[in-house]
């Protein structure tokens, strides 16, 4: 298949059920018990790179492909359609805590893209009637756009818009060279940040590169109901829908049950498919996710049978168990329909503002 | 009264701008940034919805003060709630502050002034930034002044944002132009006029598009001469706002509510504003001078009005936000009150209804009524540590005997039948929560919760608000909520509520109320431990059956759509001479005489609205009912010399006429705009054919169709809340009730002006009032949302093409209901064989091709028609 025809597939195949995203790939690597050296391999040397590569899960594209794939195998046998690659930050300003060259991080980007299209085209060789579907990941940043850097000045800011915009701008090149089928811009904890992302990819496209689907997947962080940068459900929305995204959604901070109402939300206003990929619930005293797959997949569950999602998933703590039982549960179940389109002007600050026309 | 009350005109706050406010500037040079936060959080607190900032003045980096002010008010989450218009004549200034901005906020502005590319590129980089945008009418040769050029360039911008650059409509706002009047130059004199005869083309032709304008411009030759030009700002947007200016940079300081402008004063600023007369300007100058020496009305302090009783201050407070003296007062009131409760209840509620009156009358804004607001919380505030002593003293004072929530379902705003069921249930001692219309499912659950109310009633009268009330059950059933559920109003059935509404809440008990009467007996029965129990069973067992049955019974046969089309009705038309109308386009229609639309009232849905059933006038000798019809009529008789008499309504109409020409089930215009309509499938013996309305309409050579919508007006609002202010329900209900029966009167009348005067068609018809209401007349005037043709968004269409909001007043809700309520619209129909008919059940076939056509997915088009499939859409 073409990338073209793939799309038509995915898409196509999002009218018909609800789409299954893989889970969380920091509790799986974890579980490896790799070592300083798994993580350099041979081009990372100490003498280039000092300091610690450890824990930079994204560099194991280029120094351990074979985990890479083996992960991706997991989950799309667990009946994954979706599956990201390992790139979540793989940004020149996220890799900057590893001393990492754009270079490196373009390779990063590119190898990645590469391995996730191979297994996922392998699996649709093997099962074509479930074709697989390979998402480029592009996480967040630990620098935000529209939060102060410096509690003493509310006007400081540790990165400006043109850096984060270079910085997503290379990384979605070159996801989109190594064949990515769509984009998941994820965790958003900036909507500004994501606006920046937002602007590469259509001013790429507008440049003449091949157009692909865009997932937006911000983030509330707590019981407010607001993302980290102090925005509500509505206002989120109404701040990304210029995006015209295949999808909209929210993932990680929050387990199944604290998630729901956000989602509802959504679901309400969203004139597109959405998106969930919750906690595998809230981590306990040791910082581990204790939430059985059976719990997580009873409660995505319900909301696919309320009609509220249209793909489903796990972030931190979930496993390939968590969405072979979540695939399970959501089998022949109807996705839900897209809110009406409403022509009306749709403003935001921290909260939302309609215009009606 | 909430912001979201009216967000028919936006109000964005203007101190925030260099060039506008010399304070601000000082701040900015002198790099007080602290002061200048201060300034946002002050104009957001006074009710701005969208705060402008501008940083253009000649000795600063605009780009990196743009860039440190947003950066500032981003960290203020009182500030940034709000969406921020970045406002600068320089790209570089924008595009900085595009950059700081998370929300979605609104460019101020581009232009064609630098030529096409130019705009086009801009354009198209506000879209990739996610912004809204504010488009001069300025070109390659200048800004537009004359009403003439402000359209042509308006439109021109208009192609090449939607065709070109692939601009949502909806995030367009076109600033046509303030220029300042009364300059002493006499070809500004129609400088006001050229901008609200703009808007109203503007907002005609680019569909979807807003409509902004810098207010304090027009006021510029009285400098200095803050009465006027308060009193000008005022005028200007009285007039503006009806003719489509939904936006507006405004300084809520500076504006009087248009009542209080002294009489003398508000006719020659108005003489001025519509360049009534030659001398206009000369006589606004020549009273200018004596008002000039009052610098603002805080300055001049009239204080005249504490002179009145303690009831017009306290109104007098509310209506002009001014809380100095708001504790003494409701103090006062509280010492002659018998109980702390009776001051909210009487002259304070009593103020905020004048105020309520006043906004709907579009002569307060809203930021003024914000400042209402916050003088009402003021004494509420100061009554209620004596509400709670005297709870403390007497224990519970609690008499009701429950108390039941009442609200008309989000996008919908019909109140009549709700209003009358909270009457009677208020007479029989339940204490009564209404949150009014158009209450979104999160408010009527949190205030629930809140108010720990024991029965939730929602009302709705539209197909779409079944989905909503859907919505609120399934809502409380994931909150867990326990409280008893009551259904009502005229769409909704026993059969909906069984089927779609029972199934989704298992946490509490729903029940369909068919009518007020049975209202009381239901609610008492929930409220009875005794009886409770058996009414909810008894309840769920009868839905069980109906669903049953529902289920059980195969779906009616229908023909394919092929077949039915085939089946289509097929006048001769080489036969059919096509009459052509007077005119073509729309025209308006006002100042209708109301006695003689009351002749054209049909009586009997108005007993029907007071759940009194049988035709009129046989209804008043009826054995059961006709005592209580009778007296109902002899009431109704009385107000109505009243109404007609005094003139309590001011019906108006707007009537279109376009070319048009059948395609398929189709019927496209010649303004390129498309009704689609949809034809029946049900097996019918060969004699009679299955009909579309497309069938009325020539397939080819000329052809003519129409649309209309009339209003009873919005005055009935005022009037019938002035009733409930009284307490007389009664009234309050029967004149809403009347306005209902005057819409359709008025869409009777209007249909035979249009047979007679404006279509021609039948010059010679003359029928009595029975025979217009038997319709014993040639064509047919068939409505959106009802069975000729079930689809509500076929309004959207005909509202685009009659623009009844701008010219009547008359708008859509979120569901395709007409706001103010008592207003019909539809097509007309002049073929001689066009016949109202019912769709009846439709198949898949023809669900799949409408959806197609009207450029929906299938899911969309099942979800609009989803009372008239012949098939369950989620069947797997």
């Amino acid at each position: 298949m073409t990338r073209q025809e793939r799309i038509a597939a995915l898409k196509a195949a999002a009218k018909e059920r609800i789409l299954i995203l893989d889970g969380s790939w920091g509790v799986m690597i974890q579980r490896r018990g790799l070592d300083e050296a798994d993580y350099r391999g041979d081009r990372f040397t100490e003498a280039k790179y000092p300091g610690q590569m450890k824990g930079n899960n994204d560099i194991l594209c280029i120094t351990r492909p074979d985990i890479v794939t083996d992960l991706h195998n997991a989950y799309f046998a667990a009946g994954a359609d979706i599956s990201e690659t390992n790139t979540f930050s793989a940004t020149i300003i996220a890799q900057d805590d590893y001393k990492l060259d754009a270079e490196s991080v373009r390779d990063i980007n590119l190898k990645g893209a590469r391995l996730g299209r191979e297994a996922a085209d392998a699996w649709t060789a093997k099962e074509p009637q479930k074709p697989r579907f390979l998402a480029g990941s592009i996480g967040p940043l630990n620098k935000m756009l529209s939060m102060s850097s410096d509690v003493n000045d509310p006007g400081a800011r540790s990165v400006t818009f043109d850096e984060v915009y270079e910085a997503y701008r290379q990384q979605i090149q070159a996801l989109n060279e190594g064949g990515v089928d769509l984009y998941l811009i994820e965790t958003i904890t900036d909507t500004l940040n994501c606006k920046a992302a937002i602007k590469a990819i259509m001013d790429l496209e507008a440049e003449g590169m091949e157009k692909l689907p865009i997932w937006i997947s911000g983030t509330i962080t707590d019981r407010s109901g607001r993302t980290l940068s102090g925005q509500t459900v509505e206002a989120f929305w109404n701040s990304v829908r210029h995006a015209r995204p295949f999808a909209i959604g929210f993932n990680c901070a929050l387990g199944a049950d604290l998630m729901r109402p956000h989602i509802a939300a959504l679901s309400r206003v969203a004139d597109t498919l959405v998106a969930a990929y919750p906690n595998a619930g809230l981590p306990n005293e040791m910082g581990q996710y204790d939430e059985q797959p059976e719990q997580t997949s009873g409660a995505v569950g319900g909301w696919a049978q309320d009609g509220l999602v249209n793909i489903l998933g796990g972030c931190c703590g979930t496993t390939p168990e968590h969405i072979a039982a979540i695939a399970k549960a959501v089998e022949g179940v109807k996705p839900r329909d897209p809110a009406p389109e409403k022509h009306t002007m749709r403003l935001a600050g921290l909260e939302p503002f309609e215009v009606a026309s | 009264m909430t912001a979201s009350a009216s967000q028919s005109f936006v109000n964005v706050g203007e101190r925030t701008n260099v060039t506008g406010s010399a304070v601000f500037r000082r701040m900015i040079t002198e790099g007080r940034y602290a002061d200048a936060v201060e300034v946002a959080r002050q104009q957001v607190e006074n009710g701005a919805q969208v705060i402008d900032v501008n940083m253009d003045e000649g000795m600063l980096d605009g780009a990196e003060a743009m860039r440190t002010f947003l950066n500032l008010i981003a960290a203020e989450p009182d500030i940034a709630r709000v969406p921020v218009m970045i406002d600068s004549s320089k790209w570089e200034v924008i595009e900085a502050g595009l950059k700081c901005v998370q929300g979605k906020c609104i460019v101020n502005s581009i232009s064609m002034k630098e030529g096409e590319d130019i705009f086009r590129e801009q354009a198209a980089k506000c879209l990739s930034y996610g912004a809204a945008v504010v488009v001069m009418a300025f070109d390659e040769v200048g800004q537009a002044d004359t009403k003439d050029r402000k359209v042509e360039i308006c439109q021109r911008a208009f192609r090449i944002l939607t065709e070109d650059v692939g601009f949502p409509a909806e995030d367009i706002i076109f600033d046509p132009n303030i220029f300042a009047v009364a300059t002493g130059i006499e070809e500004h004199n129609n400088y006001a006029v050229d901008f609200i005869e703009a808007a109203r083309v503007i907002r005609d032709t680019c569909p979807g598009c807003h409509i902004s304008g810098g207010l304090s411009n027009v006021s510029f030759s009285f400098r200095g001469n803050e009465p006027v030009r308060r009193a000008m700002h005022s005028v200007f947007l009285y007039h503006a706002i009806p003719a489509g200016m939904d936006m507006g940079i405004v300084n809520a300081g500076q504006l009087d509510i248009y009542d209080d402008i002294p009489a003398e004063l508000r006719e020659r600023v108005e003489d001025v504003i519509l360049n009534r007369r030659a001398d206009a300007t000369e006589r606004l100058v020549e009273i200018a001078e004596g008002l000039k020496g009052q610098k603002g009305k805080t300055a001049v302090k009239d204080l005249s009005w504490r002179e009145a009783p303690v009831e017009k201050r306290l109104e007098h407070a509310l209506v002009h936000g001014i809380t100095e003296f708001i504790d003494q007062d409701t103090e006062e009131a509280r010492l002659k009150a018998e109980r702390p409760l009776h001051v909210i209840e009487g002259p304070l509620m009593d103020g905020m209804n004048v105020v309520g009156d006043l906004f709907g009358a579009g002569k307060m804004f809203l930021p003024q009524v914000v400042k209402s607001a916050r003088v009402m919380k003021q004494a509420v505030a100061w009554l209620e540590p004596y509400m709670e002593e005297e709870k403390q003293r007497l224990g519970t004072v609690d008499v009701s005997n429950g108390k039941v929530l009442m609200a008309t379902v989000k996008g919908d705003v019909h109140d009549i039948g709700k209003n009358i069921v909270g009457v009677v249930l208020a007479c029989n001692g339940y204490e009564i929560l209404d949150l009014g219309v158009m209450v979104p499912a999160e408010t009527i659950l949190d205030t629930a919760e809140k108010e720990n109310v024991d029965v939730i009633g929602l009302s709705g009268l539209i197909t779409p608000s079944l989905d909503e009330m859907v919505y609120v059950a399934a809502e409380m059933q994931r909150r867990g909520m326990v409280q008893p559920l009551l259904i009502g109003g005229a769409t909704t059935s026993p059969a909906h509520t069984a089927v779609k509404i029972d199934p989704v809440i298992k946490s509490a008990p729903v029940v369909h109320v068919t009518d007020a009467s049975r209202a009381v007996g239901v609610v008492s029965a929930l409220l009875s431990a005794g009886e409770k129990q058996g009414l909810v069973e008894q309840t769920r067992a009868r839905y069980e059956r109906m669903r049953e049955s529902r289920q059980g019974g195969p779906p009616k046969p229908r023909l394919p759509i092929d077949l039915a089309r085939e089946k289509a009705l097929q006048p001769d038309w080489s036969a059919y001479d096509r009459p052509a109308p007077t005119y073509s386009g729309v025209r308006t229609f006002e100042d209708i005489d109301l006695a003689t639309l009351a002749r054209y009232i049909d009586w009997t849905p108005y007993f029907s609205a007071w759940d009194l059933a049988g035709r009129y006038p046989a209804i008043l000798e009826d054995d059961i009912v006709g005592e209580a019809a009778t007296s109902l009529w002899n009431d109704t008789q009385a107000m109505m010399q009243q109404l007609v008499g005094e003139g309590w309504l001011k019906p108006k109409a707007v009537v279109g006429f376009w070319k048009a020409n059948r395609d398929g089930d189709d019927i496209r215009l010649e303004t390129g705009d498309v009704f689609h309509t949809l034809r029946q499938q049900m097996e019918k013996d060969n004699t009679r054919p299955n009909f579309a309305m497309s069938d009325f309409v020539a397939p080819e050579g000329e052809d003519w169709i129409g649309g209309f919508c009339v209003t009873a007006g919005s005055e009935v609002d005022a009037i019938a809340s002035e009733f409930a202010k009284k307490g007389d329900d009664y009234s309050s209900i029967m004149v809403k009730a009347l306005a209902d029966r005057f819409a359709e009167a008025m869409a009777e009348y209007m249909h035979e002006q249009v047979r007679r005067d404006l279509w021609a068609y039948a010059p010679d018809e003359t029928l009595s009032t029975t025979d217009i209401i038997a319709e014993k007349y040639r064509g047919i005037r068939p409505a959106p949302g009802y069975p000729s043709q079930p689809d509500h968004t076929e309004k959207e269409t005909l509202f685009r093409l009659l623009d009844p909001e701008n010219r009547i007043g008359v708008s859509l809700t979120s569901s395709f209901a007409m706001t103010p309520a008592a207003s019909v619209s539809g097509l007309y129909f002049a073929h001689p064989e066009a016949v109202y008919f019912a769709v009846g059940r439709i198949e898949k076939d023809q669900v799949e091709d409408y959806a197609r056509r009207k450029g929906w997915d299938l899911r969309t088009a099942e979800r609009w028609l989803a009372p008239i499939l012949n098939y369950d859409p989620f069947a797997a």
